[in-house]
């Protein structure tokens, strides 16, 4: 009990710890008043909207599908933000290994099993080598990595789109459409009857891995000294340029094979009529999760809660399913200003100090 | 001088707490006569600046009051306060480079041509040069302060705040960035100063100067205001012991050694920064085991880009460096420390620690990777790595509470000893120790010392840089002085040298032969 109780909370990070919690409460209740404004049925809708996943048991392995793929930019944007880099490449690496995976799934044969393995560490390369695109261009000429990945992430999402376009689309097809990936590729269900996949237990893992990677291992190491100063690293004698360079392969690789894992998992064929940008979602999820792997599942089945719910009062009442939107932006809202923060540790420090020293 | 024996400004229980929760000022009942010089001693984190910067404005405080003339006043800005009379030369000079010193000082509250309301830079020259010949601070009017050196930039933003009206000018240490023939200047020029009726609150943690130029002082200690004096009434072991809550040793025993043979190999360095000024002209020096080889020079003489060359941290132009028979020239710090060498970096805040990284990470960061703290296949082994970082706080007496706390927690003087505890114990051959002292307080400077003592006697080759001129004295066995990017002079023996003769060659007024300065080499 007391090893669980210090796995999740230990007394210098409770500030933060309590301000994500505010942030997620302070959003549903904006959620809910919101409804109350635009609902005819406002109660229905809240209804539909807190208790979707637990009415239908459809809703709830949907839940669980929509965590995966922002489990995975989670968890890479998790070990970029511990650098102290503000990339969001993974994106592109996402996509990009998406359609690394419908390349491989598409045009080779290989027994099950094998076909998706290959096809997962070959998007996992690809994705891992665009990521250290922004990171070399910092390095070497101190672009900010910021601006060079979100432009970067249109270069690959056209190049993407011009390879599934030009040689895999299936021309039978209305709509865009890659031809149909073999039934080697596919990933097996979960659960009967449900699209729950094997991809829910590969993020797991990689959850693990992750955690370990970072917390338990000298590269991990490495890299959160690095995020916490890099002059400091530098003097120290890690070799710093080697450090970002790997860390944002990592992260690049873990966005790739999340993108093989979408498409094996879910889909018959690459089917993405544009760029799902799941990086945007992984930004919240990580920062929910306060940049630590471990907390990555809680913050993207929070999320994902929220996307269900939403969907679900949509499809049965009168509020738009865009209202989410507004709770994602919300919720960054609060993250993002430190002031908050500082606002409850500055109360919590004058508390301690004055009961300790007294006012002299 | 009689004592007018009239309040011109004092506090009233005066408290601040900083939001981060130090608790800075606690309960401050601090006064200043009118026309006194008054001392403000304390070693550093004492809140002898946070304190000043309330009387300045730069800070409000959290409770209690200020009075002047007994009259309440509360500044919600600098300009307030100077409104008030308060003027403040802060240790970092508050000046632009580009602009020449008459243009500086009308800064803010320029002459302005009477037609065309333009500014009126002649008007400004002769404001300057007036001001400057009535209280007899001399600064070149029309240089610009780039141009300048520190003690005449100095002189400039005293100046600066007699221009707007300055009753009480607060200095905050004065002297640390200068020569000892400068200070003995500007202590003429402050007595003067007084003698015109002028209020002085002088900061500093030399106590010599304390004596030399104080009516008062008073002593802070953990943010609380121990006892104000008459200096006449007072000795040094007093004022140290109460600054400190205890009794100090000043004598540093130096232990007689032999050095050894040179391990570090420094020839025709040369260095030029970003804006084309030269830092390093052939600079070439052996360092032996065995011997604290002291670097002695004004701030800004080229000390900071040596020592940042030596340990990888920059770029040398021209030259080599070699340790141990390697050449290390431009390798990187990875390189540098696995050859054996060790960086005490004079910015401790944002080289030498990661504030917001615990003390256990900073304390292993430089060997994190060796066999005893991970395996082959890179796991932590973070149970060694505990004990090893419990081990040295103890070892090194960190004051802290666990070794999980992070670094930025701690008081300057702790923070240092983190960053000597990691740099001492790296078994490295060669020391590159730079600013030991910087910010620390008086009972850490001493152990500091005692350290680097240690570290000599268990053979290391010491390179001590240090802008507090005594401290070098004190510790080091050979001395060179550098001026303006150039090894002027070399004393083998560093006993034999005054601070008045090392202070001609820092400013440039003295030079050896080569001959003389080549016996560095100790070839």
């Amino acid at each position: 009990m007391n090893s669980i109780k210090r796995f999740f909370i230990d007394r210098e990070s409770l500030a933060p710890a309590l301000v994500t919690l505010l942030a997620a409460l302070f959003s549903l209740l904006v959620g809910i008043i919101l409804i109350f404004i635009v609902s005819k049925n406002p109660l229905q809708s809240i209804h539909n909207f807190l208790l979707a996943p637990f009415l239908r048991s459809y809703n709830f392995y949907y839940l669980l599908i929509v965590m995966v793929p922002i489990t995975f930019t989670g968890l890479a944007l998790c070990i970029v933000y511990q650098l102290g880099y503000m990339s969001l490449i993974v994106d592109a690496s996402l996509y990009s290994g998406a359609v690394v995976a419908t390349v491989i799934g598409t045009q080779l044969s290989l027994p099950a099993g094998v076909h998706p393995a290959v096809a997962m560490l070959a998007a996992g390369i690809v994705g891992g080598l665009i990521s250290l695109l922004p990171a070399i261009l910092k390095i070497r000429w101190r672009a900010n990595e910021l601006v060079s990945s979100l432009m970067l992430n249109y270069v690959f999402y056209f190049l993407g789109s011009f390879v599934i376009l030009y040689y895999l689309r299936d021309r039978n097809q209305t709509i865009l459409s890659s031809v149909p990936f073999k039934k080697t590729f596919l990933l097996p269900r979960l659960v009967q009857n449900t699209q729950l996949h094997v991809g829910f237990l590969i993020a797991v893992a990689f959850v693990i891995l992750v955690s370990i990677f970072m917390y338990r291992t000298r590269w991990g190491y490495e890299i959160r000294l690095t995020g916490a100063n890099p002059r400091f690293a530098m003097y120290t004698g890690i070799p710093v340029t080697t450090v970002i360079l790997y860390a944002h392969f990592i992260s690049g690789f873990i966005g790739g094979v999340g993108g093989a894992v979408e498409m094996a998992g879910l889909y018959r064929a690459f089917i993405w009529q544009m760029n799902p940008s799941y990086a945007w979602d992984g930004v919240i999820v990580a920062m929910l999760a306060r940049r630590n792997p471990k907390f990555v599942p809680l913050s993207a089945f929070f999320f994902a809660y929220l996307r269900v719910g939403a969907d679900f009062m949509s499809r049965r009442g009168d509020v738009a399913f865009e209202f989410i939107t507004l709770l994602q932006g919300l919720i960054i809202l609060i993250l993002a200003s430190d002031r908050i923060v500082n606002y409850f540790k500055e109360r919590q420090l004058k508390k301690h100090i004055m009961k300790n020293q007294g006012a002299a | 001088m009689e004592h007018t024996l009239q309040i011109l400004i004092r506090t009233e229980k005066i408290c601040k707490i900083y939001p981060n929760g130090t608790f800075a000022n606690k309960a401050i009942d601090f006064s200043v006569f009118e026309g006194e010089i008054h001392g403000l001693v304390g070693e550093n984190g004492a809140g002898k600046t946070t304190l000043m910067k309330m009387l300045y404005g730069e800070e409000q405080p959290s409770s209690g009051r200020m009075l002047i003339e007994e009259r309440p006043i509360s500044f919600t800005s600098e300009f307030d306060a100077i409104r008030a009379g308060i003027g403040m030369v802060h240790q970092h000079f508050m000046l632009v480079p580009s602009l020449t010193a008459a243009e500086n000082l009308v800064l803010g509250k320029e002459p302005k041509r009477p037609r065309t309301r333009t500014f009126d830079f002649e008007a400004a020259a002769r404001t300057t040069q007036e001001l400057s010949e009535h209280y007899n601070l001399p600064v070149i009017v029309r240089a610009r302060v780039a141009d300048l050196s520190v003690s005449m930039r100095q002189k400039l933003e005293i100046l600066k705040a007699l221009y707007r009206g300055a009753r009480i000018l607060i200095l905050d240490e004065p002297t640390a960035v200068l020569t000892p023939q400068e200070t003995e200047e500007l202590f003429i020029e402050l007595k003067a100063l007084k003698n015109q009726g002028k209020t002085i609150i002088f900061i500093s943690h030399k106590l010599k100067e304390i004596f030399n130029i104080c009516d008062r002082v008073t002593v802070m200690r953990d943010g609380k205001l121990i006892a104000t004096h008459n200096v006449e009434d007072i000795d040094v072991q007093q004022i140290s012991n109460e600054m400190v809550g205890r009794e100090v040793h000043f004598e540093v025993m130096h232990p007689a050694t032999e050095p050894g043979e040179a391990v570090l190999n420094v020839r025709h360095l040369a260095f030029i920064d970003d804006f084309g000024i030269v830092k390093l002209k052939n600079v070439s020096f052996s360092l032996r085991k065995n011997e604290i080889l002291g670097v002695v020079g004004v701030d800004g003489n080229g000390q900071t880009e040596l020592v940042e060359i030596l340990t990888g941290m920059g770029k040398a132009l021209a030259g080599s460096v070699i340790a141990h028979g390697v050449e290390i020239t431009n390798k990187g710090p990875y390189t540098v420390r696995r050859n054996r060498i060790a960086h005490i970096a004079e910015d401790r805040i944002t080289i030498g620690t990661a504030l917001s990284a615990s003390i256990e990470q900073n304390l292993l960061a430089d060997r994190y990777w060796q066999r005893q703290f991970s395996t082959k296949l890179g796991f932590l082994r973070s149970k060694e790595m505990t004990q090893h970082a419990a081990m040295l706080v103890h070892e090194y007496d960190i004051r802290c509470n666990s070794t999980q706390q992070p670094v930025g927690s701690l008081s300057g003087g702790n923070m240092q000893k983190v960053v000597i505890a990691r740099e001492f114990s790296a078994q490295a051959s060669i020391l590159i120790v730079s600013q030991p002292t910087r910010g620390v307080d008086i009972g850490a400077i001493e152990y500091i010392h005692l350290k680097i003592m240690e570290m000599q006697s268990a053979g290391k080759a010491i390179l001590l840089v240090s802008s507090d001129l005594q401290e070098v004295m004190a510790l080091s066995d050979a001395l060179i002085v550098m001026h303006q990017g150039e090894i002027v002079a070399y004393f083998p023996d560093a006993t034999t040298v005054t601070d008045k003769e090392l202070g001609l060659y820092m400013l440039g007024l003295k030079r050896q032969s080569e001959y003389e300065i080549r016996q560095v080499f100790n070839e």
